[in-house]
């Protein structure tokens, strides 16, 4: 017991370490300093918001981020390039396929190998990171109705969302952070009878996706708690770096798997749904979780027609290989690279510095979505009342392990 | 507009040597220019015509080590009317980095300026609310500059093994 090292309490630990910008002497007669977490569930995480309130009203937000800060960056500059992904899992861990297809797709563009990689190991990606599209949006939207006190839309949410858990889980052997989209390739090709059971889950969905709308997306109750509440113009979102369904929400047709047409996207039809102000004004927190909800069908659309490829065009053979283009080693040549792909939340980039030397980058800054899109709670909040801020956290649909990284 | 029509613009609005050098190699190509020319440069590709590069992707701060004596602040620009992307490098010298901030010009620059503030140390002048983001208020030192080293203790509990 001689090395251990009691936390030494001290009742100002908090304050040095995570003070609060405002203190009390400096406010305003009328006006409180509400904390809003980081244990709060409606935070959606360990976010801890220092509200500045002059009555009901809304006069300031000061998020303080950093309590899952976990060092992706230090360790991907410690680390080989392939040995990174599990850590890249980790940050959005609602949607871990996207981030590693983003990832794996800057490597391998980096590496020059991009054109060689089979189109079947493509399709497969492009499916899997749809259906973790369609997990992280059931998350988001489930999650967002709860907080605005529907309950029954949680429940139904995360019920559809653990068939797709399981689905995965199939594929990979991991429910959440699946470390399968490698560099070159796959870990393994679809399991055996993925393909059908997989497509018999979209016939099941279809309706489910109907019932959602109707319970809760047009529901008054949800209508009126959300229509006109957080507005967000579209040029203050492009000032903000907003991506994603926020910005989509605002009116901007914008959607980097159309516009970088990377992978397989452009071999696939499918609509990007924007904000059109139906129940209020256009950027409302109403028109974002509207947008979420109709990505929902267009992934299942995409789903279905790489189904289709899978099952036809680029179907399984006995020689087909998911690693057979996997480098032994992963060393791309010096140079400076910033790869962006759309995750369900927005842009993912990744910015890599590479000497050449080794198989370990020099350095990698992840731009994630949650981040920069939370940025702007204080424009939305700002003004409105309490009960909306709750809203307005909700719909922007963040992950703190992105945040924090 | 290309990469070489932005050189140009950017050339004939402030002279020739506003470029240092450029980087062909990047992804997507980058240039190099002065730091003291850093907010001029960014006001004219924010507010041009032809440029409006209206979106700031990523501010990336990077920390070269104590043999080179450098940092560096790399900004990946993003015009989405027209489509086209620029890499910024600014090399800052290692014992006392400032810079301009860009919070002016784009909102995306307050949090991601933060960041490279918290984590590299860089200073940048004029940032309405300079202060760490991800590490504890009363953290020691940089954690991503090359030469960092954890600090042993921290309110009494040994941080390293």
């Amino acid at each position: 017991m001689a090395d251990t090292v009691q936390y030494i309490f001290d009742d100002q630990n908090l304050r040095r370490s995570e003070p609060a910008k405002y203190k009390p002497e400096d406010l305003k007669s009328e006006e409180m300093i509400v904390n809003v977490g980081p244990q709060h569930p409606s935070t959606h995480g360990v976010l801890r918001l220092e509200v500045i309130t002059n009555g009901e009203e809304i006069v300031e937000v000061v998020p303080h981020l950093g309590y899952l800060h976990r060092c992706f960056e230090k360790h991907a500059e410690n680390l080989p390039f392939n040995q990174t992904l599990p850590f890249v899992d980790r940050m959005d861990y609602l949607a871990a396929m996207n981030s590693e297809h983003a990832y794996v797709m800057g490597v391998e563009r980096m590496l020059g190998i991009e054109k060689d990689i089979p189109k079947r190991v493509e399709y497969i990606r492009v499916l899997v990171s749809e259906l973790n599209r369609l997990a992280s949006h059931f998350v988001a939207l489930g999650s967002y109705g709860m907080d605005m006190g529907a309950v029954t839309a949680f429940f139904w949410m995360m019920r559809d969302r653990e068939h797709i858990l399981r689905l995965l889980e199939w594929v990979s052997g991991a429910r959440m952070l699946y470390n399968y989209i490698w560099v070159g390739g796959l870990f393994y090709d679809l399991p055996v009878g993925f393909e059908e059971r997989c497509l018999e889950f979209m016939n099941y969905l279809k309706p489910k996706l109907q019932e959602l709308d109707e319970l809760l997306i047009e529901n008054k109750i949800f209508i009126d708690r959300t229509a006109d509440v957080g507005v967000l113009p579209v040029d203050l979102a492009i000032n903000y770096g907003i991506t994603g369904p926020m910005l989509r929400g605002s009116g901007l047709k914008f959607d980097l798997r159309k516009v970088d047409a990377y992978s397989v996207y452009p071999e696939i039809d499918f609509d990007v749904p924007v904000g059109k102000g139906e129940m209020g004004s256009v950027g409302d927190c109403w028109d974002r979780t509207w947008v979420r909800a109709q990505e929902c069908k267009e992934s299942v659309k995409i789903i279905e027609q790489c189904l289709q490829k899978l099952t036809g065009e680029h179907k399984r053979t006995r020689s087909f290989d998911p690693r057979e283009m996997v480098p032994k080693k992963i060393r791309p040549k010096a140079q400076d690279f910033y790869v962006r792909a759309e995750n369900p939340k927005g842009e993912l980039g990744y910015f890599f510095r590479t000497d050449g030397r080794s198989d370990v980058p020099f350095r990698v800054k992840s731009r994630g979505p949650s981040f920069t899109n939370l940025s702007v709670i204080n424009e939305l909040a700002k003004g409105g009342l309490i009960a909306d801020l709750i809203a307005v956290i909700g719909s922007i649909d963040i992950v703190l392990g992105e945040v924090d990284r | 507009m290309t990469f070489d029509q932005i050189i140009e613009n950017l050339r004939s609005a402030f002279g020739e040597n506003i470029i240092l050098s450029t980087d062909e190699n990047a992804t997507p190509g980058a240039i190099i220019i002065d730091e003291k020319n850093l907010l001029k440069v960014m006001v004219h590709l924010h507010a041009h015509e032809q440029l409006y590069f209206d979106s700031l992707s990523c501010i990336s701060a990077l920390d070269n080590g104590p043999e080179m004596q450098s940092m560096e602040v790399i900004y990946n620009l993003y015009s989405i009317p027209y489509d086209h992307h620029l890499m910024v490098k600014v090399e800052l010298n290692r014992t006392d980095p400032k810079i301009d901030s860009l919070t002016s010009i784009w909102k995306t620059a307050d949090w991601h300026e933060r960041e490279a503030y918290d984590l590299f140390g860089i200073e940048f002048k004029d940032h309405p609310d300079l202060r760490r983001i991800l590490m504890p208020a009363d953290w020691d030192g940089h954690p991503l500059r090359k030469d960092y080293k954890e600090q042993t203790y921290y309110r009494g509990v040994k941080v390293e093994n």
